[in-house]
C-alpha cells in the first residue's frame, strides 16, 4: 500500500524532517535525524529504481488530481538513476557531517546547516522525479537556495563571496530556465512535461520555443558549469566546508545534467534538438573546451580543494560530451559517468574532509608524508583518483571506453584526442599528491599515524570500494544506464 | 580449450604472497621465505601447464564479463607459456638476488619492496595468459602501476623524477594509444579475442590497418621503439634488482610479447605482410636498433649502457614480428628468453659491482675483475651471449632473426642486425676486458671482495642459464614454431 506512494514520499519525507532540523535542540540529534532521513530516502530511491527497471516508468499524481491540473510525479529509469545517486551519496556523506561539522561550525548553527542539507537534498531529489516544468523550477530554486546556504556555511570567510558570486550565477541560470518555461507556456498552454512533448513538434518552427530551447539550455549548463558558465563552480567547492564539496560534486552538477537530459529528449525531442537545432555540434564543441580547461586548470593548483574542483568541471565536460555525441553509446557513457563521477568525487573530497580534520589544510606542502600518517585516507584518495584518470579496474575506466568507443564510432578523431589527453593531464594532477604523500617526508616531521574518525573514514572507505568495485563488475551501472539510454533515445534508435 | 582453474590460480599466487608480504613486513626472514615459496609454487605451476601446452592445448579460465561482451579470460596459449615460464624461473632467482642485496643495502622499505615486486610478477603472469586484448591491456596497465612504486623506491629528487618520466612515458603511449588501438579494433572487428590467423582480416580498410598498426606499434610503449624509449633509462634509478628483473625481463618483455602477440593473433601473419605502414615500422625499429647501440656506446653508466642495450635487443624483437614470416616470428620469439637470460645476468653484475665496491662509472671499473672475478665472469658470459656468440642461448634467436630478414629480401635489415653485433661487441666486451687485464688504479691490492653471496649465486646461475639455452633451445624452439605452425 505504501510503496504506491513512493514518489511522493520520497520527495515528502526530506521536505518534512528539514524543518524539525532547526527545531532540534542539538548539533548531534539533527546529525542523528538527518542520517536517518538520509539512509531512508536511499532505501526509497532503491526500490523505486527496482520498480522501474522491472515494470516502466511510474506516473504518480498528487492527492489523485489528474495530470493537467494536478501535480504530477514520473519515475523513469533515468530519474531513479538519479534519484540513487543522490540519495546514495547523500548517505554516503551524511554520517561524515559529525565531526567535520562540528569542527568547522558554531554549535547554535549546526541544526541548521543539516536543514539546508535536507531542503538541498528535497529539492534535487524533486527535480529528478517531477513530470511539470514549472514544478522543476521551484524544486531547482528550493535546491540551489539551499546550496547557496551550505557553501556560505565555510568557515573561510572567502565562503561568503564565493556563496554570493554562486547564487548571482545560480538565480542567473535558474531564471533563464523559468524564462525559456514561460515561453513554452506561452505556446503551448501546458506545463506537463508529456504534454509539451506531444505538442511541441507542431511548433518546431516557432521563434518562441526555439528561443525557449535556448534559454533551457543555457540555464541548465550553468548549472553543470559548462565552460564559459562554470566560473561559480571552483570558488564554491573550495571554500564550502569540506564535507559539502563532497556532498555537492556528487550531487548539484548531476542534478544540472538531469535538467538537460529531460528538456532535450523528453520536452523537446531528439529530432528537435540534435537535427532541427544544432545542439551536438554546440555542445561537443563546449564539452571538449570544457574538459582540457578544467583539467589543465586543475594542475596548476595548490589547494587540493580547488584542483578536485577544476577537475569536477572538466568531469562533467565528460557528461556534456557523451550527451553531445548523442548515439547509444555517448549517452550509456554519459551516463555511467553521471554515477562514476559521483562516486568518486565524493570519495576525494572525503579524503580532503578526513585530511582538513586532521591536518587543518589542503594545500600541497601540508599534505607531504601523509601516506605513512593517514595511510588509508591516502589509500582511498590514491584509488578514486586513479578512477580519475581512468586507469582499468577503476570506475573511470568504464566511462572512459564508453565514451572513446562512441567517438571512433562516430569517427570524430579530435574527441578521442582531447579524451586522452585531458585523461593524462588528469595523471600529472593526481601523481603530484602522490608523490607528495609517498614520497616526502612530512614538513614537520610528524611520523605518528593520526587516522580521521571513523564517521569519516567508513563512508570514505566505501565510497572507495565503490569506485573499484562498479570498475570490475559493471553489471549494475552498466546495465542501468543503457536500459535509461535506450529509454531516453526511445524510438529513435 | 579445456578449462582449468589453475591458470587462473597462476595468476593470483604472486598476487597472494605480495598480501602475505605486506602482513609479514616487519618479519624479515618470514617475509623473504613468502616471495621463495610462492616463487617455487609459481614455478611448478607454469611448468604442470606447460607438457598440455606443447601438445598443443589450450588451457582456460574464465574470471567472468567484465563489460556486455568482454571477459576477464586468461588463455595458456605457446608464447604465454614461454613468457610465463621466462618471468616465473627468473623470480626466483632474482628474489634469491634480492634477498641478498636489500639486506646487504639494510634498505628500510624491504616490506613495500617485495610486496610490489611480487604483484609486478603477478600483472606479468595476467599478460602471459592473458586470453584477449581487453584482459591483456588490463594487466599491461597493472604492471606500470606495480612496478612505479619500486622505480620511485629510493624517493630521492632524482628517483621522483624518473618515476615521473617512466609512468607519465607508459601511461600516454598506453591510454593514448593502445587504449584507442584496442577499442577501434573492437568497434571494427566485433571482438578481442585472440585468434591464430588474426580478427582484423577483411573487417578494416588498408589505411585504417595502417593506422592500427601504428598505434599499436608506439603505443606498446614497454617495447620501447623510439621515440618513446625514455622511459627505460629513467627508470634505471630503480634499485637493482628492479633494473634486472623488470627493466630486462618483465616490463619489457612484457611490451614486445605484447606486440608479438598482437601481430600473430590480432592482425595475423598473413594480413600482417600487406599492410603499408609495416614497411617504414619496420626501419623505425631497425633505427632503433642502431640508435640506441650508438648511444650504448657514448654512456659511461653501466646501467645506462644496459638500459640502451636493453632498447636495441627489444627492437630485435619488433623487428621480428613486424617481418611478418615464420622465421622472424621464430626468432622474436625466442629472442624474449635468451634476452631475457643474458641481460638479467648483465644487470645482477651491475647491482653487484655497486654493492661490492660502489662504482656505477665503466671508466672505474678497471681491474675491477681481480676482486669479483665470478661476477665479471659470469657479466663476460652474458655478454657474449647477447652478442650472439656461441655457445650460449643468444646465438639461436640471432640466428633465426637473420634468417627472417633473408627470407622476406630485407637486406638492409639484414645489415642493420650484422652491425648491431659489431657494435655489441664495441660497447660490451671492453667492459670485462678492462675489468680482467687492466691494472686497478687506486684502489689497494686485496684479495677478493664479493657482492652478497646470494647475488653471486643468482648472477652465476642465470650466467649458466645462458649456456644451458644454447645446449638446450628444442622447448623454446617448439613453443616458437608452433606460433606459425597452420
Amino acid at each position: 500500500m505504501i510503496s504506491a506512494h513512493l514518489p511522493a514520499l520520497q520527495i515528502i519525507v526530506p521536505l518534512i524532517s528539514a524543518p524539525l532540523c532547526a527545531i532540534l535542540p542539538s548539533g548531534r540529534i539533527a546529525w542523528l535525524f538527518a542520517t536517518m532521513v538520509s539512509w531512508l530516502a536511499l532505501a526509497m530511491a532503491a526500490m523505486l529504481l527496482i520498480e522501474v527497471t522491472a515494470n516502466g516508468p511510474i506516473d504518480y499524481e498528487m492527492g489523485g488530481w489528474a495530470a493537467p491540473w494536478g501535480i504530477a510525479l514520473y519515475v523513469d529509469r533515468l530519474g531513479a538513476l538519479v534519484l540513487v545517486i543522490v540519495t546514495g551519496i547523500g548517505a554516503l556523506v551524511s554520517p561524515a557531517f559529525y565531526h567535520s561539522i562540528s569542527r568547522e561550525l558554531r554549535p547554535d548553527r549546526q541544526p541548521l546547516f543539516y536543514t539546508a542539507y535536507l531542503l538541498a537534498l528535497t529539492g534535487m531529489l524533486g527535480i529528478a522525479i517531477t513530470g511539470d516544468a514549472f514544478n522543476l523550477y521551484v524544486f531547482l530554486e528550493i535546491a540551489s537556495l539551499a546550496s547557496y546556504t551550505l557553501v556560505a556555511l565555510g568557515s573561510d570567510r572567502r565562503a561568503l563571496t564565493a556563496a554570493f558570486q554562486y547564487l548571482i550565477l545560480g538565480t542567473i541560470g535558474a531564471t533563464f530556465i523559468l524564462i525559456g518555461i514561460g515561453l513554452l507556456y506561452m505556446m503551448t498552454g501546458t506545463l506537463n512535461m508529456a504534454d509539451l512533448a506531444s505538442r511541441l513538434p507542431a511548433l518546431w518552427d516557432s521563434r518562441p520555443v526555439r528561443a525557449a530551447f535556448a534559454f533551457i539550455i543555457v540555464g541548465a549548463g550553468l548549472k553543470f558549469a559548462l565552460f564559459p558558465l562554470h566560473w561559480w563552480l571552483p570558488n564554491a567547492y573550495t571554500y564550502a566546508p569540506s564535507v559539502v564539496s563532497a556532498f555537492l560534486a556528487g550531487t548539484a552538477t548531476k542534478i544540472g545534467v538531469l535538467i538537460l537530459l529531460r528538456f532535450v529528449y523528453g520536452v523537446f525531442g531528439v529530432t528537435f534538438s540534435f537535427a532541427v537545432m544544432p545542439l551536438g555540434e554546440i555542445l561537443t564543441v563546449l564539452a571538449l573546451i570544457t574538459i582540457l580547461f578544467g583539467s589543465l586548470a586543475a594542475i596548476f593548483q595548490d589547494d587540493l580543494k580547488r584542483m578536485l574542483a577544476y577537475s569536477s568541471v572538466a568531469q562533467v565536460g565528460y557528461i556534456t560530451l557523451g550527451i553531445a555525441i548523442g548515439n547509444l553509446n555517448g549517452l550509456l557513457a554519459g551516463l555511467v559517468h553521471l554515477f562514476n563521477h559521483a562516486a568518486m568525487k565524493g570519495a576525494l573530497f572525503l579524503a580532503l574532509a578526513a585530511i582538513f580534520y586532521r591536518i587543518g589544510a589542503v594545500d600541497m606542502a601540508s599534505i607531504r608524508g601523509l601516506g605513512r600518517r593517514m595511510p588509508y585516507t591516502m589509500a582511498a584518495f590514491v584509488l578514486a583518483g586513479a578512477s580519475l584518470v581512468g586507469l582499468p579496474l577503476t570506475v573511470g575506466f568504464i566511462s572512459k571506453w564508453y565514451l572513446i568507443l562512441a567517438a571512433v564510432e562516430t569517427g570524430q578523431w579530435t574527441v578521442v584526442a582531447v579524451v586522452v589527453f585531458s585523461s593524462l593531464l588528469a595523471l600529472i594532477y593526481i601523481l603530484k599528491v602522490i608523490e607528495a604523500a609517498y614520497f616526502q617526508p612530512s614538513p614537520d616531521g610528524v611520523v605518528e599515524r593520526g587516522e580521521a574518525p571513523l564517521t569519516i573514514l567508513a563512508p570514505l572507505g566505501l565510497l572507495a570500494f565503490a569506485c573499484l568495485y562498479f570498475g570490475i563488475d559493471t553489471g549494475l551501472t552498466v546495465g542501468v544506464a543503457k536500459i535509461a539510454a535506450l529509454g531516453l533515445l526511445g524510438g529513435y534508435l | 580449450m579445456s578449462p582449468t582453474p589453475l591458470v587462473i590460480l597462476a595468476v593470483v599466487t604472486p598476487a597472494v604472497a605480495a598480501s602475505l608480504i605486506w602482513v609479514f613486513r616487519d618479519w624479515a626472514n618470514t617475509r623473504d621465505a613468502i616471495s621463495l615459496t610462492f616463487g617455487v609454487a609459481l614455478l611448478s605451476m607454469v611448468l604442470t601447464l606447460y607438457p598440455q601446452v606443447a601438445d598443443g592445448l589450450r588451457l582456460s579460465s574464465n574470471f567472468g564479463e567484465m563489460l556486455p561482451g568482454l571477459e576477464i579470460a586468461f588463455v595458456v596459449e605457446p608464447l604465454g607459456m614461454l613468457f610465463a615460464l621466462v618471468s616465473s624461473s627468473l623470480w626466483i632467482v632474482t628474489t634469491v638476488y634480492s634477498i641478498g642485496y636489500m639486506r646487504y643495502q639494510k634498505d628500510a622499505h624491504q616490506g613495500r619492496f617485495f610486496m610490489f615486486f611480487a604483484l609486478s610478477i603477478s600483472a606479468a603472469i595476467g599478460i602471459a595468459f592473458a586470453g584477449n586484448l581487453f584482459t591483456l591491456f588490463i594487466a599491461y596497465e597493472a604492471l606500470t602501476l606495480a612496478t612505479y612504486p619500486l622505480v620511485a623506491h629510493y624517493g630521492t629528487d632524482a628517483a621522483r623524477r624518473g618515476a615521473r618520466v617512466y609512468l607519465g612515458l607508459l601511461l600516454s603511449t598506453s591510454i593514448g594509444c593502445l587504449l584507442v588501438a584496442i577499442i577501434a579494433t573492437w568497434s571494427l572487428a566485433g571482438t578481442l579475442e585472440f585468434i591464430p590467423g588474426g580478427i582484423l582480416a577483411g573487417k578494416v580498410e588498408p589505411w585504417a590497418a595502417s593506422l592500427l598498426l601504428v598505434l599499436y606499434v608506439f603505443g606498446i610503449g614497454k617495447a620501447a621503439v623510439m621515440p618513446f624509449h625514455r622511459w627505460l633509462p629513467s627508470a634505471m634509478v630503480a634499485p637493482a634488482p628492479v633494473s634486472a628483473l623488470l627493466h630486462a625481463v618483465a616490463v619489457v618483455k612484457a611490451g614486445v610479447f605484447t606486440l608479438l602477440k598482437v601481430m600473430v593473433y590480432v592482425f595475423g601473419i598473413d594480413f600482417l605482410a600487406d599492410i603499408g605502414a609495416r614497411e617504414w615500422l619496420m626501419y623505425v625499429a631497425g633505427a632503433t636498433v642502431l640508435l640506441a647501440s650508438l648511444v650504448a656506446l657514448r654512456e659511461d653508466n653501466l646501467k645506462a649502457r644496459l638500459a640502451y642495450s636493453t632498447i636495441s635487443q627489444l627492437s630485435y624483437i619488433v623487428l621480428g614480428a613486424l617481418l611478418a614470416s615464420s622465421l622472424g616470428i621464430i626468432g622474436g620469439t625466442m629472442h624474449i628468453a635468451t634476452h631475457a637470460f643474458g641481460k638479467i645476468t648483465l644487470f645482477f653484475c651491475a647491482g653487484a659491482i655497486y654493492a661490492a665496491s660502489g662504482e656505477i662509472d665503466i671508466s672505474r671499473m678497471r681491474g675491477i675483475g681481480r676482486r669479483m672475478p665470478f661476477t665479471m665472469a659470469a657479466f663476460f658470459m652474458a655478454s657474449l651471449s647477447i652478442i650472439g656468440l656461441p655457445p650460449f642461448g643468444g646465438l639461436w634467436s640471432k640466428w633465426y632473426l637473420a634468417l627472417g630478414t633473408l627470407d622476406t629480401d630485407q637486406y638492409v635489415l639484414l645489415a642493420v642486425l650484422l652491425i648491431s653485433t659489431l657494435l655489441n661487441i664495441a660497447y660490451l666486451i671492453p667492459i670485462p676486458l678492462r675489468a680482467f687485464f687492466c691494472p686497478p688504479e687506486d684502489v689497494p691490492e686485496g684479495g677478493m671482495r664479493e657482492a652478497p653471496a646470494l647475488s653471486v649465486i643468482a648472477l652465476s646461475v642465470t650466467a649458466l642459464g645462458c649456456f644451458v639455452l644454447f645446449l638446450f633451445p628444442g622447448p623454446l624452439y617448439r613453443l616458437a614454431a608452433m606460433l606459425v605452425a597452420p
